[in-house]
């Protein structure tokens, strides 16, 4: 294609244990706004860091304007035309807001930097965004917002051929989405190719012109936005054909019968300025609440605010009907809340701990340092739970961090299973782990709610969500969007209201 | 609506401690704000303030230096082994600057490519340095060269009638003036700022993140080297056990100075303050005459907390 | 040269190496026995043992005696670096913990165990002020406890006026020179806190907690565990062992010396606790390695001595030793050696990939 600015192609690229990219092909052109889609582990983030030269590939070809590139650094791949906007303002915020646009690149005359200059070129920049901000202001001074402008600002100031915006509008709100998108459109205009990454699905049809979906490190397909309905659209990141979408209609509903009585947990006008709006959730004893949204969608918002992780600034919370403030995670332990968190090895495993050890602290620290559990009893649980939760290994005094993801995740349920919990707050469980290890998980999860546990269930894999839950909560762009219970839950019906444009949004983002 | 820029705020209470610490020996003590007074204050705590400034860098880029103390001990002893060895004093100057430049781009290759920590390796420097200074020589040796016993007094700048600026005085202004210069008009200088004040993302933005830190170090064994050199113009000797604990004043003075010890935020300037208020503090307690040395200690570590507990309260209010 | 006891001796460390083999605490020991081994070859008189009046005298037993102070620090500074922290004041509580014991034995012409108690109540009052800027404000381990390592000299010289103090009282003296069953009491008193220690962390479930803070701090508030409880006890421990190496210290010289006792104990003691295997980055932590590191340390500065080759150059080994250490834990060094060798079997897969979106 003529028009073609970026070409990649067969692109691959793997970490120890973890293929993150196999053989992509992705293409952008001039002039366009190009989404790049995928949930968790679909490898936007490793395609954007090759490209930006973080990464460096095991195979595959990229061109930019027909000739090949290979950039090994950042500043290698600026000095090709690529400039990036991350997720996290990736900036230094002890400086003014006029260096880090021109940081690395400062006017000088024999070494000696031109700060004149620096604040003239900034003021340009600032001006091209039609943005109204001080250049020697302190960067950390600034709101979120602004510190994205200033980081797209940056971006533009060298002479970009291709810009990458990774998630740029997570931490904005309507207004200043609708600033950006005025800015970007603009780019586009002017010729720049643009890659978009995001997982609001209104700002992909309301800005993109094409998508690319990945999933798993592969890609899907590229599709023209006009082209792919939503609810298509959300099938695809999410692993199904057409067929299978159409076919979903006339799927069989959710076998589950819809549980009586009063709730343990129950949440109302619950929230979190910046993270979720205020919900009701209600959970009862021997009742999975499945939590169904895409990523970003405040699911994991959600499950830290009522383990104590993160404080509400709205609603209230009772358990058994008693109101009561969790104001840390002891505080939700001792309440009998546990919480296997999103990602196992920042938040969930101790990695140079042994099994027994993993599965043990909980306990223990719920007992306090004194009371130790005996040697016998500690070696007792861990052959319970290795056995109960059927984990591979040679034994309890392996180190977890030499277990597989699935196993590590047993090893994770075991040890909030062993303090007897009342409600366990699963955040996608099954994230990166083999397809069998994902069945057994759910199984358990099944077994867990004969038992009469309360459990709230997170998980992008919406057949996941279906098969386990008696009630699905539906969360997008941070907000509860709707409920399902019983006969009502089917993939279908999720996906949807995942999908249903918002109507608000839809006339600021076009405006 | 403008709003004070919250990094100048610890500068500011680093002036404010620094002028009411004067006005205070001024109101007590007639002498005290005389000239020679002044003067001497920059003269006696040049080395310390030249090193002082060394560290500036390696604090600024969120590192740690430990060996400044034990650099200047070898280097001044190396100095005098030389020109009693019969070397012309400038050519061992130079040669002392130029080991410790490399022993400094030494230290800091080893935190560049090995990912050590800063804290580790210029432990490991400063064992190193003392007890290479013991093997260069075993007791202090005075400096009996021309250079040392006239050149340097005539360089001396006449003020009053009795009274001038030391060759050392002026060193250490000449050297705050360089490195105030090399902090705001060079890449280096802000590539200093900007990995101290986030690594990483001084990588993702095309910052030369590992060469800028093995200059760092090597500027600071730089700076290090100077001060001995320094040290040897006011001693006029050398000596391998001087200056045990010299890295911990050069940290003070840099923390008082208004940097902040996490990196990214501070100012060469400041640290000449720092280093002046630790100056102030002990004349204080000299003028006084009954109050012991080991206030001084004691008043900095006040000082230090207090320092310590502003930048936090800063920081902290900057994230929330 | 090679009698019975020292056929014995050598039969003791062979015995503790094989046994050890799989241990953490094999490779510090190796080195120590490699150490000790060329002593045996090429220093003469190192290996002599005497016993006069029921008391052992011999180089091995000095390096018992003079690394007692270490050994006690280390053992604090363990737990401290276990949790992913560092206490630098422990040098400047030494020298305060001796200066009270000083002054209240000579000068208030208090009992000796008066005297011992004040002082540890102070360290442990030093230790509780590092905790609270540790684990209470949040500040940095190196910033906070840097305040105390400059001011608490300033307080040791305060307590004692400036003065060297010395003490005869017979008790306080026969903490670092008695003899205690044929060995330096300063022996009985390591085995004592090591075994206090011991019972302190692994009776009780202290040393999980500070081995899973110091691994995966967020990780263990989630499951529950009080993270600055653990911190704070860490820093209140260091206090008391570096209070007691404090009165091991003036014992020594029969003294107070404020500004000599425990001068680079810190770094001595930090050095001790890295060779011992625990990383500074915090997370499982080994005792008796920490103590092995303090003899390794204690006997190399012994046998330069023992060589005639002055004291003040024994930093140069020292350092060759931290550089040494630094690389052997660095994963990055590893590799990048590890390149030049033959492979013997391909490196399992790491968990730690960063891969995903």
């Amino acid at each position: 294609m003529s028009d073609s600015l970026l070409e990649v192609r067969g692109l691959s690229k793997g970490f120890p244990g973890v293929r993150a990219l196999a053989g992509v092909d992705f293409t952008v052109r001039r002039g366009e706004i190009h989404a790049l889609m995928g949930e968790n582990g679909a490898g936007k983030s490793t395609l954007i860091k090759v490209l930006t030269g973080v990464y460096e590939r095991d195979a595959g070809d990229t061109r930019l304007e027909g000739k090949t590139i290979f950039p090994r650094s950042p500043r290698e791949a600026e000095a090709c035309g690529i400039s990036t906007v991350y997720q996290e303002v990736n900036l230094i915020p002890d400086l003014s807001v006029a260096e880090n646009i021109c940081l690395g690149r400062q006017p000088t005359v024999f070494g000696n930097i031109r700060w004149g200059a620096i604040t003239r070129r900034a003021k340009q920049a600032l001006a091209r965004l039609e943005l109204d901000l001080d250049p020697s202001r302190q960067l950390s001074a600034c709101s979120i917002a602004i510190q994205q402008m200033v980081a797209l600002a940056r971006a533009m100031d060298v002479s970009a051929k291709l810009l990458i915006l990774d998630e740029p509008t997570s931490s904005l709100d309507e207004r200043e989405v609708g600033e950006l998108f005025k800015v970007i459109r603009k780019l586009r205009d002017d010729g720049m190719g643009i890659v978009f990454v995001t997982h609001f699905m209104d700002q992909v049809y309301s800005v993109t012109n094409r998508i690319t979906v990945l999933r798993n490190g592969e890609l899907v397909g590229e599709y023209p936005t006009a082209e792919l309905p939503r609810l298509e659209l959300v099938a695809r990141m999410i692993g199904k054909d057409a067929k299978e979408v159409a076919a979903m209609e006339s799927q069989h509903p959710g076998v589950q019968s819809i549980r009586e009585g009063e709730p343990f947990l129950e949440v109302k006008n619950f929230g979190r300025k910046g993270s979720i709006a205020p919900l009701d959730l209600s959970i009862r004893p021997g009742e999975v609440v499945g939590l169904a949204g895409l990523l970003g969608s405040g699911r994991t918002e959600t499950a830290r605010i009522i383990f104590g992780v993160d404080k509400p600034d709205s609603g209230e919370m009772f358990l058994d009907g008693e109101r009561v403030t969790i104001s840390s995670p002891r505080a939700a332990i001792r309440r009998r809340i546990a919480f296997t968190a999103e990602d196992r090895k920042v938040d969930g495993i101790i990695p140079n701990l042994s099994i027994r050890e993993n599965i043990v602290l909980a306990l223990q620290a719920s007992r306090g340092a004194w009371a130790k559990l005996s040697r016998a009893k500690q070696d007792e649980l861990a052959d319970r739970f290795i056995k109960a939760l059927r984990v591979k290994t040679p034994g309890p005094e392996q180190l977890i961090k030499n277990l597989s993801g699935g196993n590590q995740q047993k090893v994770l349920l075991g040890r909030w299973l062993a303090t007897e919990p009342r409600l366990i707050i699963l955040d996608e469980p099954t994230r990166g782990i083999d397809v069998g290890a994902k069945a057994e998980i759910e199984k358990l999860i099944t077994e867990l709610r004969r038992d009469g546990l309360a459990i709230l269930f997170i998980s992008s894999e919406l057949e996941e969500v279906v098969r386990t839950s008696q009630r699905v909560v539906i969360l997008r762009d941070r907000k509860k969007v709707g409920e399902l219970a019983g006969e009502a839950i089917s993939e279908h019906a999720i996906m949807s209201q995942i999908a249903a444009p918002t109507a608000e949004s839809k006339d600021v983002l076009h405006a | 609506m403008k709003r004070i820029n919250p990094k100048y705020i610890p500068l500011a209470a680093t002036a404010l401690v620094m002028i009411a610490l004067y006005v205070l020996g001024c109101l007590l003590y007639p002498n005290f704000g005389s000239l020679r007074v002044v003067v001497n204050l920059f003269g006696d705590n040049a080395f310390l303030g030249i090193a002082a400034v060394g560290g500036t860098f390696v604090i600024l880029s969120g590192g740690i230096d430990l060996s400044v103390g034990a650099v200047i001990a070898f280097i001044g002893i190396l100095i005098a082994s030389l020109i009693s060895g019969g070397m012309p004093p400038m050519v061992a100057i130079a040669l002392a600057l130029v080991v410790g430049t490399v022993f400094g781009a030494a230290q800091g290759s080893l935190i560049r490519f090995f990912d050590l920590p800063p804290f580790l390796v210029t432990l490991g420097g400063m064992f190193l340095m003392r007890g290479l200074a013991f093997v260069v020589r075993a007791e202090s040796l005075a400096i009996k060269h021309r250079f040392y016993q006239q050149t340097i007094r005539q360089l001396a700048i006449p003020l009053a009638p009795r009274i001038a600026i030391p060759f050392t005085a002026i060193c250490f202004i000449a050297v705050v003036i360089v490195a105030t210069y090399i902090c705001i008009y060079t890449r280096f200088g802000r590539n200093v700022y900007s990995i101290g004040s986030s690594e990483n993302s001084a990588l993702l933005m095309g910052v030369p993140v590992g060469s800028t830190k093995i200059g760092i170090y090597a500027l600071a064994g730089f700076f290090s080297a100077l001060a001995g050199c320094v040290s040897t113009f006011y001693m006029q000797s050398g000596n391998p056990a001087s200056f045990v604990g010299l890295e911990l004043d050069a940290i003070a003075a840099v923390v008082i100075g208004g940097t902040l010890l996490t990196g990214g935020v501070g100012f060469v300037p400041g640290t000449l303050m720092g280093v002046l208020i630790l100056g102030l503090i002990q004349t204080l307690i000299t003028f006084q005459g009954n109050l012991n040395t080991w206030w001084t200690k004691i008043a900095i570590g006040v000082l230090l907390l207090l320092f310590i507990v502003l930048q936090k309260s800063i920081s902290g209010a900057r994230r929330a | 040269m090679l009698n019975a006891a020292n056929i014995l001796f050598w039969a003791v460390l062979a015995a503790l190496l094989f046994f050890a083999r799989r241990q953490r605490i094999f490779w510090p020991l190796l080195a120590l026995t490699l150490l000790l081994l060329f002593n045996q070859l090429f220093t003469p008189g190192f290996f002599n043992l005497e016993l006069r009046e029921g008391h052992l005298y011999g180089t091995r037993i000095d390096i018992l005696k003079h690394g007692g102070t270490v050994m006690l620090v280390a053992l604090g500074m363990t737990l401290v670096i276990a949790t992913g922290g560092v206490d630098l004041s422990v040098g400047a509580v030494m020298a305060v913990a001796g200066a009270v014991l000083a002054q209240a034995a000579a000068v208030h012409q208090q009992s000796a165990g008066v005297a011992m108690l004040l002082a540890l109540v102070v360290s442990l009052g030093l230790g509780a002020w590092n905790g609270l800027l540790v684990a209470g404000i949040g500040i940095q381990p190196i910033v906070a406890t840097l305040i105390l390592m400059v001011a608490g000299r300033g307080i040791a010289q305060l307590i004692t006026e400036g003065q060297i103090i010395n003490f005869t009282n017979p008790a306080l003296v026969y903490i670092a020179n008695g003899y205690f069953l044929g060995l330096p009491f300063a022996c009985t008193l390591v085995l004592v806190l090591l075994a206090a220690t011991y019972a302190l962390t692994r009776a009780t479930a202290l040393g999980l907690f500070i081995e899973s803070v110091g691994d995966n701090d967020v990780a263990s508030r989630y499951a529950g565990v009080n993270a600055r409880f653990v911190k704070f006890t860490a820093y209140v421990f260091a206090g008391f062992c570096a209070g007691l190496a404090g009165l091991v210290a003036a014992s020594d010289i029969k003294s107070a010396d404020a500004n000599h006792a425990g001068l680079y104990a810190e770094l001595d003691a930090i050095l001790a606790v890295v060779i011992g295997g625990t990383a500074l980055t915090g997370g499982r932590f080994y005792l008796l390695g920490s103590i092995v590191g303090a003899f390794l340390i204690q006997t190399l500065t012994t046998t330069m001595y023992a060589r005639n080759v002055s004291a003040d150059i024994a930093p140069v080994p020292k350092a060759l030793v931290v550089i040494a250490v630094c690389l052997l834990q660095s994963e990055k060094a590893r590799r990048c050696f590890t390149r030049f060798l033959p492979r013997k079997s391909p490196a399992a897969p790491t968990a730690n990939a960063k891969a995903g979106s």
